[in-house]
């Protein structure tokens, strides 16, 4: 009698779970279903930034116990040439991406879409050969490149010495004056094309009717790029613009292989003296500040930008 | 004007026109086989013996049929280990990524609830984020768990990409709101919904979100770098700087690694061409 009743009572609340469940699973699992992403977040980025900020206020040296030493850090990184130089390449470096890879992009894309390729076979193939550099991982490109750009017997320097002789020699990573250049020559080969695939899908959303009125009023070519076309790319320009930022700031494969930050400092880059502190030199606390320098220089830019391209849109 | 002036008016005009033509793809042609050249020199350079890899002249060609580089790299590196790890590490971010990033995408979809929209704005704020900052604590973190040297440590901080979780959403939008109704109608569960009739519509965005995501996880290099130190657990872009030997001089088999690492990104882009040029735009479109 007594175990009937109980698995009765058992029934009852597996029903009423039942109802229940039926009734909320549409409020309920909603939640169940974001909380893989938040998970993660929290273990992987949000507790790691938080500890990151904290340990940029310790002197900590490998497994040593770290020692709280204020602003430290911070006014240490002001006055290290070193990170000085890694900020002033980081910067030139995208300088160089925004006003020398873009434009040739802008320009490849403006040249592809034109009347001068009539065959539209034709332009697609021109699209994936220029794509084609973007899918070698950054490990892979610095390999080959370290070939093309020996100085001795690379192929680059063998071609220049060939046509104008050994004077012509380019020292591509081992003058300091060239090498971030070299390196930046590696991503207008590695992402132009990617690019230009930006702006392309940008010019074929201008409307046509536009232009057309535009030529009607007597637009000539110049002013229609000035006063159409690249008003009219803002939201892709604003977006190559990001891409070409946040790159110099990841760059770190490149410079690691080739050069290793030199010659005398000239190809170091944020990412590369924060790797170096933290896993080479096991200086944690000074790393994390340097991290956490990077996360405001980042914040700071893409407020600036908001403000100077205006917010995305809402959509 | 006489027709005569005109026509020659035409055909000259016709005439410069395909000059202009000409010398413009004349310019592509050579561009893009400047593009090509590190690709050959690559290629070509994994079938030559080391002496003329770097020559002081220009030599496309190998002088020989020499495989003694790939012989080398099969015989006497864990060269298939490496590979096999770095699918491993590619495979398994993909697969989870993409399940649980459709699932977050789909309630940020389709279901209302309580801080949905701070809770979607907060997603795509994190992918502002640099990845570097979070690097020591994160590796602290990693050698508190006792996860150096594991695949996990690979794999897990990767498995929900927000900027996925931002694209998947986009695309479940698109699904009509009443074929989900009349499933539910019919006493299909929330999660048969998902599995049953988001999933199979969203083929084509899952091909998409998939080559993203494969890409990024076989093209990983700082954080494996970071974690990774035991040579049977490397990715091959740990391995290959290291096949270049103590006197970092043996590119052959260096170049014969590298040709087979690109080999199957550009394999999957050779045949889902349109897929992967989507993928990249929807960055640029949707954002």
């Amino acid at each position: 009698m007594a175990a009937v009743a109980v698995g009765a009572e058992q029934l009852g609340v597996r029903q009423r779970w039942d109802r229940w469940w039926t009734r909320n699973q549409i409020k309920v699992l909603p939640y169940v279903f974001i909380s893989p992403f938040f998970v993660v977040f929290a273990l992987f980025l949000a507790y790691p930034v938080v500890d990151a900020f904290i340990t940029s206020f310790m002197r900590q040296k490998g497994l040593d116990p770290p020692e709280f030493v204020g602003l430290t850090n911070y006014v240490n990184l002001t006055q290290d040439p070193r990170y000085l130089k890694s900020l002033v390449n980081t910067s030139e470096f995208a300088l160089g991406s925004i006003f020398v890879l873009s434009p040739l992009a802008f320009l490849l894309a403006v040249v592809v879409n034109s009347r001068m390729v009539p065959w539209p076979n034709v332009k697609s193939v021109y699209r994936l050969a220029f794509f084609v550099p973007l899918l070698t991982s950054a490990v892979v490109v610095s390999l080959m490149f370290g070939i093309l750009y020996d100085y001795n017997s690379g192929f680059l320097n063998a071609l220049l010495s060939s046509l104008f002789g050994d004077g012509a020699k380019v020292g591509w990573i081992r003058d300091p004056k060239v090498a971030l250049w070299s390196i930046l020559l590696i991503s207008i080969w590695q992402f132009t094309g990617l690019n230009s695939l930006y702006f392309l899908a940008g010019l074929q959303n201008i409307p046509k009717e536009i232009e057309e009125a535009a030529i009607i009023d007597g637009a000539g070519k110049w002013a229609m790029l000035w006063g159409i076309t690249l008003p009219m790319l803002r939201p892709v320009v604003l977006f190559v613009v990001v891409q070409a930022i946040n790159g110099s700031y990841q760059l770190f494969a490149q410079p690691l292989l080739l050069t290793g930050g030199g010659p005398s400092d000239a190809t170091v880059t944020m990412t590369l003296y924060l790797y170096e502190t933290g896993f080479q030199y096991f200086n944690l606390g000074y790393a994390s500040a340097i991290g956490w320098s990077l996360v405001i220089i980042i914040v700071a830019l893409a407020v600036l930008q908001l403000r100077l391209f205006g917010a995305f849109r809402d959509d | 004007m006489t027709t005569e002036a005109r026509t020659i008016r035409s055909t000259r005009r016709r005439a410069s026109r395909w000059a202009s033509i000409t010398l413009t793809n004349a310019i592509l042609i050579v561009l893009v086989c400047v593009v090509a050249m590190p690709f050959v020199t690559m290629v070509l350079g994994s079938i030559k013996p080391q002496n003329e890899i770097y020559s002081t002249s220009i030599k496309f060609l190998p002088s020989r049929w020499y495989p003694t580089n790939y012989e080398k790299l099969f015989g006497e590196t864990m060269y298939v280990r490496w590979y096999l790890n770095t699918l491993i590490v590619a495979v398994s971010r993909t697969v989870l990524a993409l399940f649980l990033c459709t699932l977050a995408g789909f309630a940020f979809a389709k279901y209302e609830f309580k801080f949905k929209k701070p809770l979607f704005v907060f997603v795509i704020a994190t992918f502002t984020l640099p990845f570097q900052v979070v690097l020591v604590p994160l590796y602290k973190l990693t050698q508190t768990l006792g996860w150096v040297n594991t695949y996990w440590v690979m794999i897990l901080p990767f498995a929900a990409p927000a900027f996925i979780i931002f694209l998947a959403r986009q695309y479940i939008v698109a699904i009509p709101t009443e074929l989900l109704e009349a499933a539910r109608i019919d006493g299909a569960g929330e999660l048969s919904i998902f599995l049953r009739i988001v999933m199979p519509i969203l083929k084509p965005a899952l091909a998409v979100m998939s080559i993203l995501v494969f890409n990024a996880g076989w093209n990983e290099y700082l954080w494996p770098l970071i974690v990774i130190n035991d040579q049977k657990l490397f990715v091959l872009n740990l391995a290959l700087p290291a096949l270049r030997g103590p006197y970092g001089n043996e590119y052959g088999t260096v170049l014969a690694g590298a040709t087979l690492a690109t080999i199957p990104v550009v394999a999957v882009f050779v045949f889902m061409q349109r897929q992967f040029i989507e993928g990249i735009m929807a960055g640029a479109l949707k954002s």
